[in-house]
Formats: C-alpha cells, structure tokens, sequence
C-alpha cells in the first residue's frame, strides 16, 4: 500500500481498524480500506472470509467490535443514530442472494425505497416499473409476478433493479454474478458498469469471479484471514506479484492459502 | 460426588438467569414496537392485513371451539349439577365460564396456533433470507414496519374475536339446554341474561386486549430472532406457540387475580 498523499480528497467511504468478533472467531482484525468517490472498488476474498460481513458493517446492519467508519467524512458509528441512517439512505444494496420481498409483487418490490421515502405514489409505482426493469433485461410483465415465480438469474435482475431505482449515491453488490451463466453474469456486469456511470455512484462489490472484477473494478482488495493483505488498480489483479492474491486470481491449490477448516 | 448436588443448582440458577433475561430482551421488544405506534409513517396496509390475518381467517376454528365449549359447558354442568338438584344455575355457569375464562383463554390458544405462528415463521424467513436487512437498507424501520402493525392488530382483532366467541360459546349452551335437557328457552336466556355481568365481559375483553398483544409479540420477536436457515425458522415457530400459550394462561391467572380477588 502507498502511503497517502499529500492533497488527496476525501475518500467517500473510510474504513480504518475495522474489527468484528463473532463468539471467539475473528472475522474481521483491523480492516482498513479507502474508496475514492466515483470509483468502484471490487473486494476478492475465500469464502468466510468476512466480505459480507463488512459490507453489513458499513450498511450498519452488523455493529463492529471496533474500528472507525466514515461516510463523505462523518463517523457513522459515532454519529447521532438518525444522521446515520440519513447518510446510509444513500446506499443501494444488492444482497448476495436478492433478499427480494416474497409477500410482494416485484414492481413493488422494485419501487420499495421510493415509496418508503415517499417519492412516488403506490399508483405511479405500479406505472413506472418497467422503467426500472427494462434497464436489466425484464419485461413489463414481469412486475406482477412474485418473487417466487423468478428464476435465480431474474431475481438477481430484479434487486438490482431495487438497489438502483432510488438513484443513490453508493452502490453495495454482494456476489452480483454469483450463480449466474456466463453471459448473464457479464451482462449483469455492463448493469452494474453502466448504472454506477450514469449514477455517478461510488460502487463497492463483492465477488469470487475473476473476469467480473475486471469488468467491474476501477480498484481492487483482497481480504484475507480479517486483513486487507493487498489493494490496487483491477487490472492488476492477474499480475499483482503478491502470493496470496496470485494464488487466488489463478485458482492454484498450491501456495501460502491453505484450505482451512472452517469453524 | 459435590457434582451431582451442585448440577441441579447450577441448572436452575442458569435457567433463572435466562428466563430474566428473555423477560428483558421482550419487554425491550414491545416497548420499542409500541413505541412507533405514534411516530410517522403509519402502514396501515400492513395492520389491515394482519388484522384481516387474525379476525376474519381465526373466525371458523374460534366460532366452533366455542360452540362445541358451550355445548360441553352444559351438558357438564347438567350432569354435576342435578346431583344438587341445581339445574337452573346451568345457563348461569355457561355464561359466567364462557366470559370470564374460556371465551378469551381459548380463543387467545387457537389464534396462538393458527397466527402466532404463521407470524413466526413468515418473520424468521424473512430474517433468514436478509429480508429484514434489506428492509433497513431500503429507508424502511423494519420493526414498524413489521411488529408495529401485528401489534395493533392483536390488541384489536382478538377482542373482537372473543365477543364472537362468547356469544357463540352462550349458544352452544342454549342449544345443548333446550334440545337436550329440555329446557325453555325463555328461560334459559333469561336466566343467561340475568347472570351476565359487565365485570365478566370487561374482564374477559381486557384478557383478549393483553392475549393478542402477547400472541404477536411472541410471533415477531421469535421469527425477528431467528437464525440458521429454515431449522431456526422452525424452531422460531415452535418456541413463539409455545410461548404465548405459556404466557397466556400466566397472564389470564394474574389478570383474574386483579380483577376479582379485592
Ligand atoms: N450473524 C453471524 N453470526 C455468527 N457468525 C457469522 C455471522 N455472520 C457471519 N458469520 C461468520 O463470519 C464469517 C464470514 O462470513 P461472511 O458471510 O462475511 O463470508 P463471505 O466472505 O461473504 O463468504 P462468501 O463468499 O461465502 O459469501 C463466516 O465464518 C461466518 O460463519
Ligand atoms: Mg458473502
């Protein structure tokens, strides 16, 4: 890591220390990451490694042991909880696995935090919603559907539909193309590249798919045993010169990642 | 040796220590879920919902437990009764038993069954599959948005359903007395009406109020609770019915002890 320079802005999410215990497993032992404003930030990892967990914890979903987040500078776990809540309003979340509303119609689903921030009426809702489905491939049909008659590809679809359709600021992608064929996981990509360009959003994701960081990423990390052990530009991931990172990338059995047992 | 004495005691101070601290843990809960009750925005949707969920789908399985009670009810008491040759206080049994205790204990069980753990087990998926975080995320307090109204709507609909309850609960009776024992049955409804106490009635509608509070609070705090797939949503479920059933007839000694005993 290069040591910061000088002039630089001020990144739009800091973590710094960040430490979260689950019993007497660490998950997360002092993870420090900067993510500089219209930028998007790909966060590799093995599984367990914690990634979800830090994106709950700067969602305010998990609260950290210990360690400082800021948001555009403000110290959320700090702050009074509803300027908290004000500054994580602007952060649209796609969960790794939908976490689509199943009592509910997908166009609802997909209008949800518009309606709950009170932006448009149950009416328009039902109106609009293929204005946020077609962007991800869905037909207008589609929103009278629940979320159960979908497939996994489509509900995928339709909770990025939900993260972006309140226009936010930051955009949090749990394993986008987890699960998905590979041209479906590539287009989901083009989404996510175009709806962070046209947003102008900040984009912080997840994933175990090489070829969906590049296409993601303007920057990339690697978590590994509760650290932050390399950061740089996505393009870089194949040839970064750190072992761990390399061995990932490349999918070698070989190297300082042993499997570990997990308990 | 020291062990086998000292087992039984660690087992109960352990349990002492846990019941104190779920009676904290929902006590937190209901304060925090009632306290939205007068804070904006307000889902009515949601309570029409579940209130819809309790009152109108509760109604078949509340209305025939308490026609069959009422039935039982009577005939009972025309069987121990006639030993003191006390038929006639058999409408006068039927009616104190039904208002008092029985309309809102039984009615409060079968909802405990029937919602409570639909209200669990919805909840619980929810939480298993971050629905309720996803809730946070999207600019929504997921406890208004999801105890605040069931709260509501228990404190309304089971009352509701229990006035239904001991209404049918009193036919029973009059049906089994008229067709069976031979009873008038203007007589019979007179001496019903005679006997019938707003004390009873109020008592047994303050029961129902706290009775459809508990069956949702233990419904939503289990499921809100849950963790571990569907196993946890399961046991969410179980535990919530458990609970209520517990705390009901808890409840209905300490609210019978208020009301009744000076
Ligand atoms: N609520 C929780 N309670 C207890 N342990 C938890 C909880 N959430 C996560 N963990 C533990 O934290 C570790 C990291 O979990 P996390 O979901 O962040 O992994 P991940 O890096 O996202 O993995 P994957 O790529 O498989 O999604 C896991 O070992 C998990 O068991
Ligand atoms: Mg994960």
């Amino acid at each position: 890591m290069s040591p910061p320079v000088a002039a630089k802005p001020t990144p739009k999410i800091r973590v710094s220390n960040l430490c979260k215990a689950f019993g007497d497993k660490k998950v997360l032992d002092g993870v420090d990451l900067d993510i500089m404003p219209g930028t998007s930030m790909v966060v590799i990892g093995g599984s367990g490694s914690g990634k979800s967990v830090l994106l709950k914890c700067i969602l305010g979903l998990i609260e950290p042991d210990s360690g400082v987040i800021e948001i555009d500078g403000v110290d959320v776990l700090r702050a009074s909880s509803a300027e908290a809540d004000a500054i994580r309003s602007s952060i649209g979340m796609l969960f790794q696995n939908g976490a689509l509303f199943d009592s509910l119609p997908v166009w609802e689903n997909v209008a949800f935090g518009l309606l709950a921030q009170r932006k448009i009426s149950r009416k328009d809702a039902r109106g609009k919603a293929p204005e946020f489905l077609t962007p991800v491939g869905l037909a207008a049909s589609v929103g009278e559907l629940f979320p159960a008659e979908l497939s996994g590809g489509m509900q995928k679809r339709v909770g990025l539909a939900r993260a972006v359709a309140a226009k936010p600021d930051m955009l949090f992608f749990d394993e986008p193309t987890t699960g998905l064929d590979p041209i479906m996981g590539a287009v989901i990509d083009g989404l996510i590249v175009d709806c962070v360009q046209s947003l102008g959003s900040t984009a912080l994701a997840i994933t175990h798919d090489m070829a969906s960081a590049a296409r993601i990423g303007t920057n990339a990390a690697m978590l590994y045993q509760g650290k932050i052990v390399w950061e740089g530009a996505a393009d870089q991931l194949l040839h970064s010169g750190n072992e761990l990172v390399d061995q990932f990338t490349h999918g070698r059995r070989e190297g300082p990642i042993q499997m570990e047992l997990r308990k | 040796m020291l062990d086998v004495l000292l087992t039984p005691v660690a087992l109960l101070g352990r349990a002492t220590l846990s019941v104190c601290r779920s009676t904290g843990q929902l006590t937190l809960f209901l304060i925090e879920g009632l306290s939205h009750l007068l804070r904006p925005p307000f889902y009515v949707r949601l309570f029409w919902q579940s209130f819809v969920e309790f009152a109108y789908f509760s109604l078949p399985v509340v209305a025939l437990t308490a026609v069959f009670t009422g039935m039982v009810l009577a005939l009972q008491a025309s069987t121990g009764l006639s030993r003191f040759n006390a038929e006639s206080a058999i409408a006068n049994l039927v009616v104190l038993s039904m208002t008092r205790e029985l309309g809102p204990v039984l009615t409060a069980v079968m909802v405990a069954g029937r919602v409570g753990a639909a209200m669990a087990a919805q909840i619980g998926t929810m939480r298993v599959t971050d629905q309720i975080d996803a809730l946070t995320t999207l600019s929504t307090n997921p406890m208004k948005y999801l105890v605040t109204p069931r709260l509501l709507a228990g404190a309304i609909a089971v009352p509701l359903l229990v006035v239904v309850a001991d209404i049918l609960g009193v036919f029973g009776g009059y049906l089994v007395a008229i067709l069976k024992l031979g009873f008038s049955s203007q007589v019979y409804l007179k001496n019903t009406y005679d006997f019938m106490t707003r004390l009873d009635v109020v008592s047994g509608l303050v029961k129902a109020v706290v009775f459809g509070v508990l069956i949702s609070l233990l419904g939503c705090y289990n499921g809100y609770r849950s963790k571990g797939g569907a196993e946890g949503v399961g046991a969410a479920t179980t535990s919530a019915v458990v609970a209520s059933c517990v705390l009901i007839f808890f409840f209905d000694y300490i609210l019978t002890e208020a009301f009744f005993t000076r």
